[in-house]
């Protein structure tokens, strides 16, 4: 029992690790990564928490589901998006249920402070039947791990504990609790509740459903979603909006409910909804609560704001600022005017970066067409998009750069290049080109190794130098037009050459743009 | 007792190692604290902030509200202008003024300057100058802590307990420079407050700081110094004008 500082992410790890947890399971991707690489990190002298980054979010929900499947807890940790991917044995996952613990940490963007959108995982929750825990600050990521792990053994069910941003990447003190010891090895027995077929899915889509009477309950019940009834003007915050609420006022006008546990308790609610006149809605993401409330023809004789209404922003990050002006209350007196012009100061790629001297001779290779456009992926690369560089088109999901190339070749679109780095590609990248190769589609693909998941940290890449080649090979490209180039300032002739010469190859082409990131080698 | 501190710097500066040695000295001292950083795609060399909070009663939001802040606490002068309007009334801009020029359009740097000394409340140092002294330029983030520090709620020792904590892992020595680089930050901060509160001239406290030798500051000087500059431009110009580096104790008698 102490008091340790932790990130939100690392009170989700520490939480796990004394929940008795014995896996866990990510790909990284911000603001998720640090979940699981404290666990990595503070299990790896005991070395009993089976801690090995997944090649994708997919494959991390299915080894979780396993490691539930044999009886012990796990922990899978992503972003949003990342459960866009892991989607489809997420949404099973509820049917089959669960074993030993099964919790589902997912961190929310909002803002887009590093994301592509700001997608609501409590959606998710709702749209799979299960569980949300939305803690508010750093301990109660820690507390509500040992119940989330708990209630998955109890219901059998997958149990999700959405973060968001400011929670994830922020410290604060936490209060630790004593241990307890992992679950013994204990396989399923039912195998009909595990094998998905019609008849027996039925079965278990029937049990889901007639679980949700105790979900509710367990909210309705919950010390996590607190009422306190006063004034005729009421509030509803769900997660870390309550703070912004509490930094703003200190009175007790207000009947607030405070959401913390889903499903959404409906009795509170109800009750908060016959005590007021009006009601305003603090959602960090969706307006989810809000727009259940208002159903098609919104509530009689409540007046409801929120973002819906334009108290609150409809999209964006909620701050204490947003919340202060959708209560009314004036801005505090500052030192100073916001400065406006200001130099902006974008991210950049580091100085010595191989991205760099790759994107200047893709850039070079392609001056013979007329406004050659390039589809790419998501990685540090994505930053050859502004200044100076220019060097690409497009970003929109892990591993879309081929697919998409491919789609435009389909079109008649040519020179159809994409541009993917090597653990994008093993993440997404290699199903779509082992399609495109199939079909001998006429595309170009630029692959960036850099050894390394670099964006989020420098992680371990799944497929890079020789597994990454023999991957790309057992796609069924010819071995002539799989080139390695080393992309340095010296070797540009020669990789723009390169290029072009697979540029002009009527048929499926990758050129591996090989070079250890700087940044890992600076940590190495 | 709450303090609302926002770090301001350019990803790679390591202002989340500020953080750490404030976060742990508000830990032992038995306060409350939060503090919410950047991580991610703004590393990159971009423009980063970190929201530090502490106080002697519970802290709600991750956040500071916009008018809330005691202090923007900056590793690079251009960056203060991104949050100034965090501060409160009477808030206090503790800055590098070594700028970290990695755009094109960075502003005039006698502009940023003047801009930075219209805060009656502000510390300025040239970290640059001061971490090359101390033995590593990269020390620049001690250096601006250092500064602050006398506006903080811990004793020096407190602060550079974890500075030593901070750096442990990677030697002795690299623990000497960065606490070296915290004591003359800290020392520079208050030979400037003390020129400045007796009268001296924000930009010109800060020019005769960058013609004495960092290891020398010495804030019981600052009257000494204050007295022969203040209204005496021949004597602070004779000062600027000459090339060499002074030591803090070697006070000129007004010309």
């Amino acid at each position: 029992m102490s008091r340790e500082i932790l990130l939100g992410d690392e009170a989700i790890g520490l939480g796990a690790i004394h929940s008795g947890m014995s896996g866990v399971y990510a790909y990284p991707g911000t603001p998720s990564t640090e979940i699981f690489e404290f666990v990595e990190r503070a299990t790896k002298k005991a070395g009993n928490v089976h801690a090995f980054w997944s090649t994708n979010e997919k494959v991390a929900y299915e080894e979780a589901l396993g490691m539930s499947w044999a009886g012990k807890r796990a922990l899978v940790c992503m972003k949003h998006v990342g459960l866009n991917v892991a989607a489809d044995a997420f949404m099973n996952s509820a049917v089959t249920g669960t074993n030993g613990g099964l919790v589902l940490a997912v961190a929310d963007d909002p803002g887009m402070h590093s994301s592509q959108n700001e997608q609501d995982s409590r959606y998710f929750a709702q749209f799979a039947l299960i569980p949300c825990f939305e803690p508010r600050n750093q301990q109660e990521c820690y507390d509500m791990m040992f119940e989330a792990f708990d209630m998955s053994e109890e219901l059998a069910l997958p149990v999700m504990v959405r973060l968001v941003t400011r929670i994830a990447h922020s410290r604060a003190a936490v209060q630790t609790q004593p241990g307890r010891d992992q679950n013994d090895l204990n396989p399923a027995r039912d195998s009909k509740k595990w094998t998905l077929l019609p008849s027996n899915a039925r079965v278990q889509y029937d049990h889901l459903t007639k679980k949700q009477p105790v979900l509710l309950q367990r909210s309705e019940d919950s010390s996590h979603n607190e009422l306190v009834l006063a004034g005729k003007k009421g509030i509803i915050t769900c997660g870390l909006a309550e703070n912004y609420l509490r930094e703003n006022i200190s009175n007790d006008d207000y009947s607030v409910l405070s959401i913390r546990q889903y499903p959404v308790p409906a009795e509170k609610i109800r009750r908060l909804v016959d005590h007021v006149d009006e009601l305003l809605i603090l959602e960090d993401g969706y307006p989810l609560v809000e727009s259940m409330l208002r159903g098609l023809f919104g509530l009689v004789g409540v007046t409801i704001k929120g973002r819906m209404t334009g108290e609150v922003p409809r999209t964006g990050e909620l701050d204490p600022d947003i919340v202060r002006s959708a209560l009314g209350l004036p801005p505090r007196p500052a030192a100073h005017e916001i400065a406006s012009d200001l130099a902006n100061r974008p991210p950049a790629l580091c100085k010595g970066c191989p991205h760099t001297d790759s994107f200047k001779a893709l850039n070079e290779a392609l001056n013979t067409f007329d406004s050659p456009k390039v589809f790419s992926d998501i990685g540090c690369y994505t930053l050859a998009a502004l200044p100076p560089l220019e060097a690409i088109h497009s970003c929109v999901a892990m591993g879309a750069s081929i697919g998409m190339a491919a789609g435009a070749a389909h079109a008649g679109y040519t020179p159809a290049v994409a541009t993917i780095g090597d653990s994008t590609f093993s993440h997404g990248g290699i199903t779509p080109l082992l399609s495109a190769v199939q079909q001998r589609v006429n595309l170009n693909v630029l692959v960036l190794d850099n050894d390394t998941v670099g964006m989020t940290g420098t992680q371990r890449s799944m497929s890079t130098g020789e597994t990454l080649d023999q991957l790309i090979l057992g796609t069924g490209i010819e071995n002539e037009h799989l080139r390695i180039i080393s992309p340095t300032p010296r070797n540009h002739d020669t990789n723009v050459e390169i290029m072009r010469e697979e540029l002009a190859y009527d048929g499926p082409s990758v050129v591996i743009a090989r070079r250890a990131c700087i940044e890992a080698i600076k940590r190495a | 007792m709450e303090k609302n501190i926002i770090l301001a710097g350019v990803g790679g500066q390591g202002i989340l190692s500020i953080a750490f040695v404030i976060d742990n000295a508000a830990l032992a001292a038995g306060f409350e604290f939060k503090q919410a950083e950047v991580h991610g795609m703004a590393q990159r060399g971009g423009a980063v902030q970190s929201n530090l909070r502490y106080a002697d009663h519970e802290i709600f939001s991750d956040l500071i509200p916009k008018g809330a802040a005691d202090m923007v606490l900056s590793v690079e002068p251009l960056e203060v202008m991104r949050y100034w309007h965090f501060l409160k009334p009477d808030g206090w801009v503790v800055s590098s003024v070594t700028p970290y020029v990695n755009i094109p359009d960075y502003p005039d740097m006698e502009q940023v300057l003047s801009e930075l000394a219209t805060f009656p409340n502000c510390i300025l140092v040239d970290a640059g100058l001061i971490a090359k002294a101390a033995g590593n330029l990269r020390a620049q983030n001690m250096v601006a802590v250092g500064a602050a520090s006398s506006q903080l709620d811990f004793t020096e020792e407190q602060l550079l307990t974890y500075v030593e904590a901070l750096f442990a892992r990677k030697g002795e020595k690299i623990v000497e420079v960065n606490q070296r680089a915290f004591r003359f930050g800290r020392a520079a901060g208050l030979f400037f407050r003390g020129l400045v509160d007796a009268g001296v001239a924000i930009p010109k406290a800060l020019h005769l700081c960058q013609k004495i030798a960092p290891d020398t500051y010495d804030p019981g000087f600052a009257e000494e110094w204050a007295a022969v500059i203040v209204g005496d431009d021949a004597a602070m110009n004779s000062i600027l004008e000459s090339d060499e580096i002074l030591a803090c104790d070697q006070v000129p008698t007004s010309a």
